[in-house]
């Protein structure tokens, strides 16, 4: 593949496409990394109030909706699917199926974030979001806001990926629509694909941390 | 064979504003960064004689306790975040990788210029807090201090640094893809100049700890304005998890500091010792080694925090392995002095003074390596001379090696030798004056961050003010004859040093492309002994 690059236009600083190709995809996984590193932090904080805190998370956890998460995470895990098909068509050259998955992947994206505003405003009316109004029955209604306030910081956090992961994707839908890609150009959606994979894998992370911890009973 | 100037160059291939403020080639935005840096250097250096100046006398004369607590607050954080961190990285290795691996830019040449509006951006917000009344919670912004107690611009100054952080992601994340991806043929990875090494060891730093103090920024920010109680013990939360999220990336951040002035000071030693660089495999993997022992230290800033007696040991050790890395290369350093023709213009002065005033620093981390002595000057002045002698005698004094060194290549004109050398000099007596007598008092137990002082502690700081006038002085020098210089310095030539790496080979100042062909790489970085220097200049006669 990188052969069929070589021909084809690149930026100055490079030698050929493929180098460009193959410094764009470096550079992509190095800024990953430090998204991992971001999301770490908060990760970090989460590892230690839930282990001082065990009881009380549990509790909380049971006043997020499962159902809404569950279906959430069929959404984004088929949002994957159709980016991946996206990018498999663009290295093919097939415009119109690329123009069909990339804003199938949007739709999907939507639709994640809308369900999640549905559950932030549940939150809302049950006065479940930390600060001045929040209002928790039990002993433990202190480190339930902590829960809350996590909840809050990791997911909010993974939906403005996810704003930013569709702005990305509807700039590649008009250049798509005016022919930028072809089987010799389409580092721009591939590299998207591996951040839109990536945000799918933190909420693939959050989903049980925060919806699943004391459901065995 | 007469210096000469290239006709056209990367300073005058384009004129106006427009040209710089867009472009993307980046031995310019080094440039930029260089302007912006050394305002913010002013900025903090205003700051810190303020603070000297209020210690002179053992009352409070000039300013009141809480205007000191801005001050010393506001001193770290310009120095610190718009000052150190970006330094040698932002001006020094944007200018020079692409020209020492034979690339004609960066991988990501408006990546790069975006870095340096995020930057600006970002010294912009700080500024805007310092306007509005400043900050008081010491540049750690530790809690509940900061988040509940402090009434000051807490958020706005916290943002600039959460901004400013992406400009330093972003560097690191260019500066990883281009040594990865754009070397010249024959540019092996052991040919590299350590120069490269260093920053690809600081890169990975930056990559990997920056993140981590701008998600501890953002909740710090979201638990003031929105009551989220991560780090508030009011609301069950642990002020202690802030102080682990913030030193794992300010303990890393010291290196991001010191890293890039060793990799100038390995150029420095080797060069002016006109000798093949002694041990460079040692010298380049302990830079990656102190790039990941950094990471692994970061609670020995806790001992009197709390934390169990396993784990301070733990830390404790770690930081002792640290030591072993650093003490590597000052053990290389020095073997390549020995036997070398060694001479000493300004940069070596500058290397020497390094290799000098790091060694104290680094003992005396030691000394706070150790969990019992620590117990003992923690929080007191012994902590502030013994990181002041790492990152001003050690990161400054690089940086300055390296500016002299490299002006020739960046300008086209010589700096004046000798008043440079003074300068040089005045700088070390001024920062021994300053910092020395800040051990003793701390050891004898003057504590930090305090406007007042017993009596009995006032010689010992009366000195301490007398060497940061002279410091001042010594750092004035050099930006007047530096700006000097480009009017009126002797025109430099290619490789007014003489000196092996590829950055010499090309034309001062470079053209916008840095080679008028590839170069291609036949031998190791420091080959002085029998580098052909006359066969050199090839790619002069092209341009010139």
């Amino acid at each position: 593949m990188a052969e069929g690059l070589v021909a084809l236009a690149h930026r100055h600083q490079f030698d050929d496409a493929a180098q460009q190709y193959e410094a764009s995809a470096l550079g992509m996984w190095v800024f990953l990394v430090t998204e991992i590193m971001f999301f770490g932090g908060v990760f970090t904080a989460y590892v230690a109030y839930r282990s001082a805190y065990p009881g009380a998370f549990g509790h909380a956890s049971e006043h997020l909706d499962l159902t809404l998460g569950a279906i959430n995470t069929a959404v984004l895990i088929a949002s994957s699917l159709t980016m991946a098909l996206a990018v498999h068509a663009s290295q093919l050259g097939k415009r119109s199926v690329l123009l069909t998955f990339l804003p199938l992947t949007m739709i999907l994206g939507a639709v994640f974030l809308g369900i999640k505003a549905v559950e932030y405003a549940d939150k809302f009316h049950h006065h479940l979001v930390p600060g001045a109004h929040f209002a928790f029955a039990g002993p433990d209604a202190r480190q339930a806001e902590i829960f809350f306030s996590l909840y809050f910081a990791m997911t909010g956090l993974h939906a403005l990926h996810m704003v930013i992961g569709l702005g990305v994707l509807a700039v590649l839908v008009l250049q798509a629509r005016k022919g930028r890609f072809g089987t010799g150009y389409h580092t721009p959606i591939e590299i998207a694909g591996l951040y839109w994979h990536f945000v799918d894998i933190v909420w693939i992370f959050l989903f049980p941390l925060l919806y699943l911890i004391e459901r065995h009973h | 064979m007469e210096a000469t100037t290239p006709r056209t160059n990367y300073l005058n291939a384009d004129y106006g504003v427009r040209s710089w403020l867009f472009t993307t080639d980046h031995k310019r935005i080094g440039l930029l960064y260089l302007g912006s840096i050394t305002v913010m250097f002013l900025l903090g250096g205003i700051f810190a004689l303020l603070i000297r100046l209020e210690l002179l006398t053992p009352g409070p004369d000039l300013v009141s306790a809480d205007t000191y607590n801005k001050l010393f607050t506001m001193h770290g954080i310009v120095m610190i975040f718009f000052f150190l961190i970006p330094s040698i990285p932002a001006v020094l290795g944007n200018f020079l990788i692409p020209l020492m691996i034979g690339a004609r830019d960066l991988a990501f040449p408006r990546v790069n210029l975006l870095s340096w509006y995020i930057y600006i951006v970002g010294a912009l917000f700080t500024l805007y807090a310092m306007v509005i009344g400043g900050v008081d919670t010491g540049w750690t912004f530790y809690t509940p201090f900061s988040t509940m107690a402090s009434n000051t611009n807490v958020i706005p100054t916290a943002l600039g640094i959460f901004i400013t952080g992406f400009s330093s992601i972003l560097t690191g994340l260019n500066f990883i893809v281009t040594i990865h991806r754009m070397r010249a043929p024959g540019m092996t990875w052991f040919r590299l100049p350590l120069f490269v090494w260093a920053h690809y060891a600081t890169s990975i730093i930056m990559i990997l700890g920056t993140p981590v103090i701008a998600i501890t920024i953002l909740l710090v920010g979201m638990e003031r304005a929105f009551h989220f109680g991560i780090f508030d013990p009011a609301l069950g939360g642990d002020p202690l998890l802030f102080q682990h999220l913030f030193w794992f990336y300010s303990h890393p951040a010291v290196y991001i500091m010191i890293l890039p002035s060793m990799g100038v000071i390995s150029e420095l030693i080797t060069c002016f010792s006109r000798k093949r660089i002694f041990g460079y495999g040692f010298i380049a993997a302990s830079s990656l080694a102190i790039a990941l022992l950094g990471f692994l230290v970061w609670a020995h800033h806790m001992f009197v925090s709390g934390m169990s007696v396993y784990a301070a040991l733990i830390f404790s050790f770690l930081s002792f392995a640290v030591a072993i890395p650093s003490a590597v290369k000052v053990f290389n350093w020095t073997a390549t002095l020995y036997k070398g023709s060694v001479s000493f213009e300004a940069p070596m002065l500058y290397a020497l003074g390094f290799i000098g005033l790091f060694t104290i620093g680094g003992l005396t981390g030691l000394f706070l390596a150790s969990t019992g002595l620590d117990v003992h000057v923690t929080d007191t002045y012994f902590v502030v001379a013994h990181f002041h002698y790492i990152m001003v005698g050690g990161a400054i004094m690089g940086y300055l090696g390296g500016i002299h060194f490299w002006w020739p290549k960046i300008s086209g004109r010589l700096y004046p030798e000798g008043v440079a050398k003074i300068a040089a000099a005045i700088l070390f007596i001024g920062f021994n004056l300053t910092f020395f007598p800040q051990f003793v008092l701390g050891y004898v137990g003057m504590p930090r961050r305090y406007h007042v002082y017993p009596e009995e502690f006032q010689v010992l700081n009366v000195m301490s003010t007398a060497g940061a006038s002279i410091l001042g002085i010594g750092y004035l020098l050099p930006l007047l004859y530096l700006l000097w210089s480009l009017r009126y310095g002797t025109v430099a030539g290619a490789n007014p040093w003489k000196a092996t790496g590829l950055e010499w080979q090309t034309p001062s100042p470079p053209p916008t492309d840095n080679f008028t062909q590839t170069p291609v790489v036949t031998q190791e970085a420091y080959d002085y002994e029998s580098f052909d220097f006359e066969t050199v200049p090839l790619q002069e006669a092209k341009v010139g």
